[in-house]
């Protein structure tokens, strides 16, 4: 990862990002698998490995990678159950598939020449558009119309109402945007800073002490926030579902 | 690795993420993974850690009930214990009063034995020795009589009375 064509600062941070069909090099259809295919499964696999692999012994006293599992799931749980209330259990498998995939794909792209699907607006895009969608439904089909009123604050004076509606509306409406983009830029913007001090690193040849000191603690925060991130996103998801159900203040 | 996008001919223009071609791909993709985790999740982990965690928490809760129970158990044979020691030195306290008023009693039995045995004893010792001093005073006088009788006779021929001698001894030994 630390040779960048050896000629001066030759460095394309952002190379780490283009989506390629595994085989050939054709246009990518819809079906094509791509690289973005391979870690996608790869994560897959990930999951499979801890939660059902890990967990075969079904030990009362459990194994190492058991306990993780049992970690993982007691984590989540209580996280829906605190956020989201006694009633948003029942969502809890939606919430932990999401914060599996995104805590393996995020750790996943920190592997040297990885990929990093997360870091793509249209896997978080797509995951922010899914929940925000679904939130709403549910929140129709369990209020009807009395789920607008999550947008009309009775606990403000009466003149601000409307303004803090409009307000609520807006805000409600960027919730996919942020949920999305937060996730995207923070894994972007860390591979992207790590590439660009391997290019320093590769530039530098032997002597590059500095920037593979840099890595390395750029790495450690990246460890961090792949974690934080997948916290943030399913958190932030709870949340969100907690004002389905629950839409009057 | 499918992904040495350094070696690639093409450098990304920009950021790949804002290339929508991609897009229909990588969401295509997404959704099938994300189908594919929830169903192993829905189907196969999340019920197993739940039922694993349940029995872990049966376990605990049986065995802290057992736990409670054999201390129950603990503190009823300290209290069975506590009171057969009372018992058993109850009964010991009985056991030596009873032998000490028994050998108060036999001691007191044997003692009046005893006592009654030596009066009776010295009563008919009491009782001999009078019969022998009688005895032994009788045969003074009467051998006082026959000495008194042989001397008369030695001295006076002829002039002995017996039945006056015999006055004059008794007079005699009585004074």
């Amino acid at each position: 990862m630390a040779t960048e064509g050896g000629s001066g600062f030759n460095i394309h941070p952002m190379d780490q990002f283009v989506v390629k069909p595994l085989f050939g090099d054709g246009p990518i259809a819809w079906y094509t698998p791509t690289n973005v295919t391979l870690w996608l499964a790869i994560a897959i696999l990930a999951v499979i490995a801890l939660l059902v692999l890990g967990t075969r012994g079904r030990a009362i006293v459990p194994s190492r990678t058991q306990s993780i599992a049992e970690l993982a799931y007691g984590f989540v749980y209580q996280m829906v159950e605190d956020v989201a209330g006694k009633d948003g259990v029942k969502y809890f498998p939606y919430i932990m598939t999401l914060f599996m995939f995104i805590v393996f794909a995020n750790f996943l792209g920190l592997l040297p020449m990885s990929f990093t699907t997360t870091s793509h607006l249209a896997v978080t895009g797509t995951m922010a558009i899914a929940v925000f969608v679904s939130v709403t439904v549910i929140g129709f089909v369990k209020h009807g119309v009395s789920f607008l009123s999550l947008f009309w604050i009775t606990a403000a004076p009466l003149a601000l109402r409307p303004i803090l509606a409009l307000i609520e509306v807006i805000s409600y409406f960027v919730r996919p945007v942020s949920h999305s983009i937060r996730l995207m830029g923070n894994m972007m913007a860390g591979h992207a800073v790590m590439k660009v001090f391997a290019g320093f690193a590769g530039a530098l040849g032997i002597g590059a002490v500095a920037p593979i000191v840099a890595i390395s603690a750029v790495y450690a925060l990246e460890i961090l926030v792949s974690f934080i991130q997948a916290y943030v996103f399913a958190i932030l998801t709870c949340v969100y579902l907690k004002d389905a159900l629950h839409p009057h203040h | 690795m499918a992904t040495e996008a350094q070696g690639a001919v093409e450098h990304a223009d920009g950021m790949p993420q804002l290339d929508f071609s991609t897009y229909p791909n990588q969401i295509f993709w997404l959704v099938v993974t994300l189908v594919v985790i929830y169903l192993v999740l829905t189907k196969i982990a999340l019920p197993r850690i739940a039922s694993v965690l349940a029995e872990r928490q049966g376990t605990i809760a049986n065995d802290l009930a057992a736990a409670e129970d054999l201390k129950q158990q603990a503190v009823e044979a300290e209290e069975a214990y506590n009171k057969a020691l009372a018992d058993a030195k109850a009964e010991a306290g009985r056991i030596v009063a009873g032998a000490r008023a028994d050998i108060q009693k036999d001691l007191d039995d044997a003692t009046a034995k005893a006592d009654a045995e030596i009066a009776a004893k010295s009563a008919e010792s009491e009782k001999r020795i009078s019969e022998i001093r009688a005895s032994a005073l009788e045969s003074i006088e009467a051998v006082a009589n026959d000495t008194a009788v042989e001397v008369v006779k030695a001295i006076m021929p002829g002039a002995e009375d017996g039945k006056a001698v015999k006055t004059a001894v008794t007079a005699r030994m009585k004074g």
